[in-house]
């Protein structure tokens, strides 16, 4: 096993190539970058969001009106899937992580707003902004690793079911909001006994009270008031619905998936007495996210996901802030030597769809983790 | 028109439009269109602002006319509602409750707020510095138990005492508008006394209608005191002999509230014609800064009260054998937000400190500093 380090005593002992002290300091330029965007924010945040929203809401009313225009189907559909995939990710995902509630306006408030999207927002929330981003990238602990469904790191053992790994991502990229809606009940958990199928019984009327909703307005509502295009106006909201599904998966699984990303045990975070310090933590939001490059319309319709790492480290940063603060936490990550994990959108699907593909089948190696994880990392910086 | 408004504001309110909005509600679009179309949402328009009083060296106050949108249901007197105001340059819209201070209102009418500039409240001062006709309020549907359940259609031959400090004439106000709006002549054998103690000549507000309403031949006593004359049951029993069995409206601070309902006593009878309104009680700050211990941590809702040990707002309320609810434990997941109604305290992670009131917080990195109420 090689050590490669780069300036400490080789006695240190290190955490993914840090010192204790680096990490410490690592941890205090980050929470000054937050602590600076706390400070600033103020109108431009708040004009920022309600022109989303505007832009929003006026795509979704042109591509229901436009439903009337049968010709103009195509146009209508576009507007619509635009219009959802702003609604759930630069508006919904961020409003819902409490990025807006300084703003005290109830209807941008974590706690009342709702999304277009068959998953209720307080059970998102629970699973998205809880489990996930405090146990990001934690096997066992973080379930979006994979949804339960997929085979997403090498230390997932490996089973014959994962064999069907390309067509259960294929059909959860179709069905994606479906697939979060029933996230939180936690089927697999169920299927393998650590999960009592009554836990579920208080989930379910939420998740049906959505449901028909949603499908009540873009499966009966709207596409009778459109009289005889009935046919059509359902086929277009359908195919709108699907394409924010598409969309908000591929962003999603770049964001987390790609080669380079790390994963973590419980036992190494930790310390004696269960805590992870501020640093550490830090650092494993770092190391268990990757951003997509692109320009400013791309980051907008990602919800500025593009900036997972940024996301990650600062959750409750209002996401428009994200590209700005970028720049210095790849800095920071430089100096530190750390990985800070980017590129180009077909550069990290093809990562995705290639390790989606590679954990299929088993491991090769007899096992993902024997490489020493300091190494790699710093390995992985030097050549960068 | 009315009609067709009345048809439009039915459509607008009805299932088929908020399946259509669903899941954003159908004012989310409306606002869009102009911010005083609403189909649930209550907001206003301030249309007048006058100043009532010029006394230098005090709090100013002026009153805010304003035209709601057709969604407001109107007020009973005494009745406060919620204010939201978007304060420029910060982005943050501030809620605080004002009474309304013109008599009872009906369904999309017109109504006032009186509003005292405090030096530390920010939304006072804005709405009686700088609020202009134009500006756009939000509001609740007005609210409030402490109201007239007197009017002349009802009549009765009761007495009706009114004893009132500072701003606590707002309400009062109110209903003794509404009564004489209403007809109310005194002339039924029933008297009106409306006794009230402000801190100077300057500081009195409505002093010109009030004395217009003294002078007018209608039942009407008022007694307006200054300065030093406090409340005392001697003077009351001279005013308002039966004082005990007279249904009485009281309104001010703290120390005003608690000598009159000494006054009253203990008995059922009394109790039962004394009404009141608070104003909520100031809390004690900590002494010294960098030191958030000490003073009192209530949990108003569950009624626990723990000595503040220091420790985040979240781990205080579990010693307490509470489970509220949380998540992350630090801040990101937004799962431990509360209501702070009243008191200081201090974001652990950016060493902020905020004694705004009704301010929702982040118990799991929120120290209290000194005393401190949480709806919990």
């Amino acid at each position: 096993m090689s050590q490669t380090t780069t300036d400490q005593t080789p006695t240190a002992a290190t955490y993914h190539g840090l010192t204790e002290e680096q990490l410490d300091s690592f941890g205090a330029e980050m929470d000054a970058i937050r602590q600076r965007v706390l400070a600033d924010l103020g109108d431009a945040d708040r004009d920022y969001l309600m022109r989303v929203l505007k832009w929003q809401r006026g795509l979704e009313i042109t591509g229901r009106a436009l439903f009337y225009l049968p010709p103009a189907w195509p146009i209508a559909v576009g507007a619509l899937s635009v219009a959802k995939i702003l609604d759930n990710m630069e508006i919904g995902h961020n409003v819902m992580h409490g990025q807006y509630d300084w703003m005290g306006d109830p209807a941008l408030n974590s706690r009342m707003f709702e999304w277009d999207n068959v998953c209720p927002s307080d059970q998102w929330k629970y699973s998205h902004n809880y489990i996930h981003h405090t146990f990001t990238n934690v096997l066992g602990k973080d379930r979006d690793i994979g949804y339960g469904i997929l085979r997403m790191d090498e230390d997932q053992a490996w089973h014959p079911y994962y064999l069907g790994n390309p067509l259960y991502a294929f059909l959860l990229m179709v069905f994606f909001e479906w697939g979060v809606a029933l996230h939180d009940l936690e089927v697999e958990n169920i299927v393998n006994g650590t999960r009592k199928l009554e836990d579920n019984k208080a989930l379910h009327a939420g998740i049906m009270r959505k449901v028909r909703k949603q499908a009540l307005k873009d499966y009966v509502l709207f596409p009778l008031l459109t009289g005889p295009f009935f046919p059509l106006t359902f086929l277009g909201n359908a195919t709108a619905n699907l394409i924010r599904n598409v969309w908000a998966f591929n962003i999603i699984f770049c964001g987390h998936f790609p080669a380079g990303v790390e994963s973590f045990t419980e036992d190494e975070i930790v310390d004696e007495n269960g805590d992870e310090a501020r640093g550490k933590w830090y650092l494993r939001q770092l190391l268990g996210s990757a951003n997509i490059t692109g320009g400013p319309l791309f980051h907008i319709m990602s919800g500025n996901l593009s900036h997972q790492i940024e996301h990650h480290l600062f959750p409750d940063l209002p996401a428009r802030r994200y590209p700005e603060v970028a720049g210095e936490v790849r800095e920071i990550c430089e100096r530190y030597g750390l990985q800070y994990n980017t590129g180009p959108l077909r550069k990290q699907l093809g990562s995705v769809f290639a390790k989606i593909c590679r954990l299929a089948l088993p491991d090769r190696t007899p096992s993902g983790r024997d490489g020493d994880r300091a190494g790699r990392v710093t390995q992985d910086a030097l050549a960068a | 028109m009315s009609i067709v408004a009345d048809t439009t504001g039915r459509l607008l309110r009805s299932r088929l439009a908020g399946a259509l909005a669903s899941p954003h509600g159908v004012d989310t679009y409306l606002q869009l269109l102009d911010p005083m179309l609403a189909a649930h949402d209550v907001r206003a328009r301030v249309v007048d602002v006058t100043r009532e009083t010029t006394g230098t060296g005090s709090a100013p106050v002026a009153t805010l006319t304003l035209q709601p949108t057709r969604t407001w249901r109107g007020h009973r007197a005494g009745q406060h509602v919620l204010v939201g105001v978007d304060l420029p340059g910060s982005a943050k819209r501030h809620t605080r409750a004002f009474t309304i201070s013109s008599a009872g209102s009906q369904p999309g009418e017109c109504f006032t707020l009186t509003v005292r500039a405090h030096e530390e409240g920010q939304v006072s001062k804005f709405l009686v510095r700088e609020a202009r006709p134009g500006q756009l309020l939000h509001l609740s549907q007005a609210q409030g138990e402490f109201t007239l359940n007197e009017s002349p259609a009802t009549p009765t031959n009761n007495h009706l005492l009114f004893i009132t400090g500072g701003s606590g004439i707002t309400p009062a106000m109110s209903m003794l508008r509404t009564l004489l709006r209403d007809g109310y002549d005194g002339h039924a054998g029933r008297k009106v006394t409306f006794l009230h103690y402000a801190r100077s000549p300057e500081d009195q507000i409505f002093a010109e209608e009030l004395a217009a309403i003294a002078a007018a031949d209608n039942g009407v006593e008022v007694h307006l005191r200054h300065g030093d004359q406090t409340f005392s049951e001697f003077e009351l029993r001279r005013l308002v002999p039966h004082f005990r069995d007279t249904d009485t409206w009281l309104c001010g601070p703290p120390g005003l509230v608690e000598l009159v309902r000494a006054a009253y006593g203990d008995s059922e009878g009394a109790r039962r014609r004394l009404r009141m309104e608070f104003f909520k009680p100031a809390v004690a700050r900590a002494a010294s800064d960098g030191e958030p211990a000490g003073g009192e941590v209530s949990f108003t809702r569950s009624g626990r009260t723990g000595t503040n040990g220091g420790t985040s707002l979240l781990e205080q309320a579990e010693e307490l054998g509470l489970n509220p609810e949380s998540g992350c434990r630090m801040g990101i997941c937004f799962s431990c937000t509360a209501r702070k109604t009243a008191g200081t305290t201090r974001d652990v992670l950016t060493g902020e400190e905020s004694s705004l009131p009704d301010e929702d917080i982040r118990i799991c990195v929120s120290q209290p500093v000194g005393e401190c109420h949480i709806d919990l």
